[in-house]
């Protein structure tokens, strides 16, 4: 072992309480600093699946008509005020030639084309307002898991046949197998058995949706052949919105991302995100005034011992060398431990934080991403935490060690 | 012999200064010329003030001298930088202080050990043979893995002198090594200091106030305000 491990190694060593007490500080603030970080990342993992889980990670449509200003006449100015266009459906424009290019979008992982629009649901003398989503089902099913959320019946969509929420079916008196009649707002009618009860969660949906086949709504919907949406999925949701941007330049289609629909809650991550950050930040700060406090002291106490060293030969840059080691080895071991701690923490918030569910909140796995972060933050934290003491210590009079030991 | 061997250590015209350019400019050494033989073993005394330890610290490479020549082995070490005179101390030159400064967190093999760590870089069986054979030779064989606080005034001393030697440097620099222990415990430290010296041909720069151990040595150098003469044979 070199010279200047030796003695780094030692001086730690025999500082038994100062270096236990600093070691415990680092171990916490790393822990606590990969703790927030899991904690944050794993809630808004969680929050955002929960909202994608009846939702697309992006829609695709048909581009929106161009709004018209209206026209104060008596003035001849543009009127501030403009007026949206009532939107009709509209299909996208050679869908199968847009879907064949999203599939091969990188970063796109599924794509569904869906035919949707309003209409009512009958069944005896209940109606009730419906939102009609002509789906491929094997396709659908990679971007909105229904198949899962079944309450009853089974996941079947073939001609003739429909699922419903359970909201949907308490209202109409509905259950599997029985027949329920659809108008559109084209005031096409048609009829479908009900093969299965879904329960996404939001009351909302269960009470709206009707999926049946993509054929049955593109006659009812009067789009024959065509699409009204595409859904896709992408393999990092937070990048949604990036991919959906390049596809509205790319495409000349409207693409809404998940972020930009849920806007509230994308601004409330950010502003989660931000406090992390500011507490990480002086986490770092504590630990590394913790870390340069103790080895100043050090340094003030060994003041004698380093002036005997120097007298016998050690230069001023070995004797850096000793307390940059001993702020590397603080921040080293401590980031070591402290990762330890934050797997026990996470874990633990695993085991208590629960959703309304009954399900774990946090998957209880940190990414070695926050871990190697975290460890490569607090190395060097230690390492300039010493920099100071460290020149303190070169610098030295060995003179004045020696004449006044 | 002091006279015919080839001089270790010359001095020419070596002053020192304290607060130079300011108003409490002080000059403490005015003009030493002094030369120390290879092998030579010689008292350095002088009342209290008198710039003893300054010019030890100076011969010592620790502090440079504001006007002079120093040469060791023959070679000037005002051409040397920093490095160079950290190099050439850790090589050539051994220090006992009047406080062992002893690091407290080694035992006293490993401290013997250090100045050879500092040179080589990493610990060696050689080095270690050498420590122990040091500490045997001061009577400490049993004592090599305890610490400094465990051993008493002249055994920290003991420790102090087999590590100045542990380099095997052609010049030891003592600072009053007896100066604060019981007049039995100083001859015992003296001897030891001489035998060294006898045996390794090491030479010997004492400072002491006690006359009769300065009366055991091959020659006696007297400083008297800053100014040297040679002291009178008894
Ligand atoms: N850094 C300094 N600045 C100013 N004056 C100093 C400094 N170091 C030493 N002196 C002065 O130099 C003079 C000589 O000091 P030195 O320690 O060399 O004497 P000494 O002969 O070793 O004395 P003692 O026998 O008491 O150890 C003293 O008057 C001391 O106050
Ligand atoms: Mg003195």
């Amino acid at each position: 072992m070199r010279f200047e491990w030796v003695l780094a190694l030692r001086f730690l060593r025999e500082g038994r309480m100062q270096t236990a007490l600093i070691m415990a500080g680092t171990t916490v603030g790393v822990a606590v600093i990969i703790f927030i970080t899991a904690l944050v990342n794993g809630l808004q993992a969680s929050l955002a699946s929960r909202t994608l889980s009846t939702q697309a990670h992006i829609t695709v449509r048909a581009a929106d008509e161009a709004p018209s200003p209206v026209l104060d006449r008596g003035q001849g100015e543009v009127a501030a005020r403009v007026e949206p266009r009532v939107q009709r459906l509209r299909s996208i424009d050679q869908w199968e030639r847009v879907f064949r290019e999203l599939s091969d979008l990188p970063h796109v992982v599924h794509v569904s084309p869906l035919a949707a629009g309003s209409g009512f649901a009958y069944r005896g003398n209940a109606s009730k307002s419906v939102a009609l989503m002509g789906v491929e089902p094997e396709r659908y099913n990679r971007i909105v898991g229904v198949a899962d959320k079944l309450t009853a019946g089974s996941y079947r969509v073939g001609p003739g046949e429909a699922l419903i929420g359970v909201e949907l079916a308490r209202d109409l008196g509905a259950a599997v197998g029985d027949r329920i009649r659809v108008r559109s707002s084209e005031n096409r009618e048609d009829v479908f058995r009900v093969t299965g009860l879904f329960d996404l969660g939001v009351k909302d949906l269960n009470r709206r949706w009707v999926i049946v086949p993509l054929r049955s709504a593109q006659t009812m919907l009067d789009l024959p052949g065509g699409v009204t949406h595409i859904d896709l999925t992408v393999d990092d949701i937070f990048a949604a919105e990036t991919v959906a941007r390049r596809i509205a330049s790319q495409t000349g289609l409207t693409a809404e991302s998940w972020m930009a629909i849920n806007t509230q809650l994308l601004t409330a991550f950010n502003n989660q995100t931000m406090t992390t950050r500011t507490v990480r930040a002086f986490l770092v700060l504590i630990v590394a005034l913790g870390i340069a406090s103790v080895l100043v002291v050090s340094v003030v106490q060994k003041q004698r011992e380093i002036g005997i060293l120097r007298a016998m030969g050690a230069s001023p840059r070995r004797i850096m060398q000793v307390f940059l080691i001993q702020g590397g080895l603080v921040g080293g071991v401590g980031a070591a431990l402290g990762s330890g701690l934050a797997t026990l923490m996470v874990y633990g918030a695993a085991f208590v934080l629960r959703q309304d569910d009954g399900s774990p909140l946090l998957s209880g796995a940190i990414e070695l991403e926050v871990y190697l972060t975290a460890a490569a933050v607090a190395l060097v934290t230690g390492l300039l935490a010493a920099v100071a003491p460290a020149r303190r210590a070169a610098r030295m009079d060995p003179v004045e060690a020696i004449r006044y030991g | 012999m002091a006279e015919t061997a080839p001089p270790i250590l010359r001095l020419e015209g070596v002053r020192k200064s304290y607060n130079v350019g300011t108003p409490i400019e002080v000059e403490i050494l005015h003009g030493i010329d002094l030369a120390l033989a290879a092998s030579e073993f010689a008292a350095l005394i002088g009342p209290s003030g008198s710039g003893k330890s300054t010019l030890l610290h100076i011969i010592g490479l620790l502090e440079r001298p504001t006007v002079g020549r120093i040469l060791i082995q023959g070679r000037d070490i005002g051409a040397l930088d920093e490095a160079g005179i950290t190099e050439l101390r850790g090589r050539t030159l051994g220090f006992i202080f009047q406080f062992h400064h002893l690091l407290p967190e080694f035992t006293a093999l490993e401290n013997v050990m250090m100045p050879t760590l500092i040179e080589v870089g990493r610990y060696d069986q050689t080095m270690r043979d050498r420590a122990r054979w040091l500490l045997a030779r001061v009577g400490l064989a049993d004592a090599v893995d305890k610490r400094p606080s465990a051993l008493s005034g002249g055994m920290q001393q003991r420790v102090a002198i087999a590590r100045a030697l542990a380099m095997k440097p052609p010049l030891v620099l003592a600072d009053e090594p007896t100066g604060n222990l019981d007049s039995h415990t100083a001859d015992e430290i003296f001897a030891l200091m001489r035998e060294f010296n006898r045996q390794e041909g090491a030479a010997f720069l004492i400072v002491t106030h006690d006359p009769r151990l300065a009366a055991r040595c091959d020659r006696r150098v007297e400083l008297i305000d800053g100014q040297l003469r040679r002291a009178q044979t008894p």
